[in-house]
């Protein structure tokens, strides 16, 4: 199996203000973008990061090569379980999921 | 093209106190900008600074790259606008920027005028919108009621373009506001200038974070350059370009959707903008529209006292216990939280996290593995730092010598500090994620001009 982040140059997870998480997921090149958006799953994202997949946003952006997740934070930033001030990590959950070896091209 | 509305704004860094190249900065005074603006902060480093009116960076710093903006600005005799002044944009904040403001006009022999505008909402008039029903909620909804209003230290409103456009209205030279939208401070005058309003949001957005919309952040500055029909990205770092994909891909960036941004009296979409590159380093882009929207609004945020916090770390290299990690802290935990519930009652919580397994993460790290030594770090959260106190006292001697099992000699840990509890003393949360609506943009702000002589 191939780890996501083997397919993209760039993983990255970020606040977008105190209540949300958004994740960029940069691929090099359209073979890779294309197997990304195949092989990418709302599903398997969603259980990955321990949220619902109804509340996962997802955009892909042909353009840029770019799948962006945002979801609510789980955990409010700040607030006493928080781990993660700037929410920097969650793109680890990520990058380090399998994509399937054979994946069928989607535009969802 | 009408050149009459040509706007150029200079943006410095993505916020004052982070740095950037003067090289790129004075080579941006040189191309003779309208207005030079720049961010003071953000809620990113989390409810800290709101709760208190603090800034996160040190005076000392803030002090230093403001002396140099004064000094720029006043070579090039354009307005200065900080927005968010001080990190959470609250009152006190502004006063403090103030302070320094005033300190390096003296230092540095100038009279300046200087217009502040405060973003700060007294409790009651929040409480008068939400009777009103002019509060509403945002998405993930948050209840809020009059005693949770009552309860923050600080409530700020973030301003948009039509409160920067009346500070620059009274011409000042130097305008502190209070918190704003990051794209306001570089939008405001553009669209008093009747710049296209959708390249005006747009632009504002793609410059807020100065040239972190380049393939060379570090260098800071960036110059946008905004007329009628959209605008043109120029950094100015000497080997920083600005190319389509550096720009557009900058709608990603803190944006939970990277085709709309939402602001005080309407939205941006980027969905038709196209970009096209002028030269190898500049970009220029068209076709984005702003949509106003009927009611005008502003966002809320608020901060409020979260409990008092008590933190230990004890450090474990031992191979036995660093491979049962999990099982030892679970009954260090379950034991210090009934010893604390029979001594002084259960209004506390506990928590160990493993530093060197999942501490980033938590159990949600399907990824963990683990390395020769961890770190157990406690956190104690309660309603009074007394009790934060004698909740992580009462940790302490578990940390220390806990054993795996009742026949075995007792174990040390290492301690890196004495004493080992470090108080964090009173701890924030936000509580608003909210909008509320308005009659008038500057009904919620205040405005106030003053003479600061050398």
């Amino acid at each position: 199996m191939t780890k996501l982040t083997a397919i993209t140059h760039k993983i990255r997870s970020k606040n977008a203000g105190p209540f949300w998480i958004t994740i960029d997921i940069f691929c090099s090149d359209d073979a890779d973008y294309r197997r990304a958006l195949g092989g990418v799953k709302n599903e398997q994202v969603a259980h990955a990061l321990g949220i619902s997949v109804t509340d996962l946003k997802r955009y892909n952006l042909t353009n840029l090569r770019v799948i962006k997740f945002s979801f609510p934070r789980p955990i409010v930033q700040g607030t006493r379980f928080d781990r993660d001030m700037h929410g920097a990590s969650f793109a680890n959950l990520i990058a380090e999921l399998d994509v399937a070896p054979q994946t069928v091209l989607s535009d969802e | 093209m009408d050149k009459s509305v040509t706007t150029k704004i200079l943006i410095p860094s993505g916020a004052l106190g982070l740095g950037y190249d003067r090289d790129a900065f004075m080579r941006g005074i040189e191309h003779k900008p309208d207005l030079i603006a720049i961010d003071g902060g953000s809620t990113d480093s989390g409810p800290h600074y709101l709760g208190t009116g603090t800034s996160k960076y040190s005076r000392s710093s803030i002090k230093s790259e403001w002396r140099e903006l004064m000094q720029a600005r006043a070579i090039a005799n354009v307005p200065l606008v900080i927005g968010t002044a001080g990190t959470c944009g609250a009152d006190d904040a502004v006063d403090w920027f103030l302070d320094i403001t005033k300190e390096i006009a003296k230092e540095t022999d100038q009279n300046v005028t200087v217009a502040v505008l405060k973003s700060g909402q007294p409790i009651d008039r929040v409480i008068n919108a939400l009777q009103k029903g002019r509060i509403t909620p945002l998405e993930p909804t948050i209840e809020i009621d009059h005693d949770l209003l009552q309860s923050c230290s600080n409530i700020v409103a973030l301003a948009g373009a039509e409160q920067i456009q009346a500070a620059l209205k009274t011409s000042a030279d130097i305008i502190i506001a209070g918190r704003a939208t990051d794209t306001a401070t570089i939008a405001a005058l553009p669209l008093a200038r009747g710049c296209h309003a959708g390249g005006a949001w747009h632009g504002a957005k793609i410059g807020e974070c100065g040239a972190l919309a380049s393939t060379n952040p570090s260098s800071g500055t960036i110059m946008i350059t905004f007329d009628a029909d959209g605008f043109t990205v120029e950094p100015m770092g000497q080997i920083a370009r600005a190319t389509p994909y550096t720009v557009s891909a900058h709608m990603l960036y803190e944006n939970a959707n990277p085709l709309q941004l939402y602001e005080p009296g309407g939205h941006l979409d980027v969905t038709g903008a196209t970009y096209t590159a002028l030269d190898d380093r500049r970009v220029r882009v068209t076709g984005s529209t702003w949509i106003p929207s009927e009611k005008y609004t502003v966002k809320l945020e608020g901060a409020r006292c979260g409990g008092y916090q008590c933190v230990s770390l004890a450090l474990i290299r031992e191979a036995r216990y660093v491979r049962n990690i999990q099982a030892w802290t679970d009954a260090v935990e379950q034991k210090c939280r009934e010893k604390a519930h029979e001594r002084i009652g259960a209004d506390f919580t506990l928590e160990l996290r493993i530093i060197g397994l999942n501490a980033t993460l938590g159990a949600q790290d399907w990824n963990a593995k683990i390395g020769s030594e961890v770190g157990v770090l406690g956190i104690i959260t309660a309603p009074s730092e007394i009790v934060a106190k004698e909740v992580s006292k009462m940790l302490n001697p578990y940390l220390l010598h806990h054993p795996l099992t009742d026949d075995e000699e007792m174990p040390t840990f290492a301690f890196p500090f004495s004493p080992n509890e470090m108080n964090r003393g009173e701890m924030y949360e936000f509580c608003l994620n909210h909008l509320m609506e308005l009659d008038d943009p500057m009904q919620a702000f205040s405005l106030s001009v003053e003479q600061v002589r050398a």
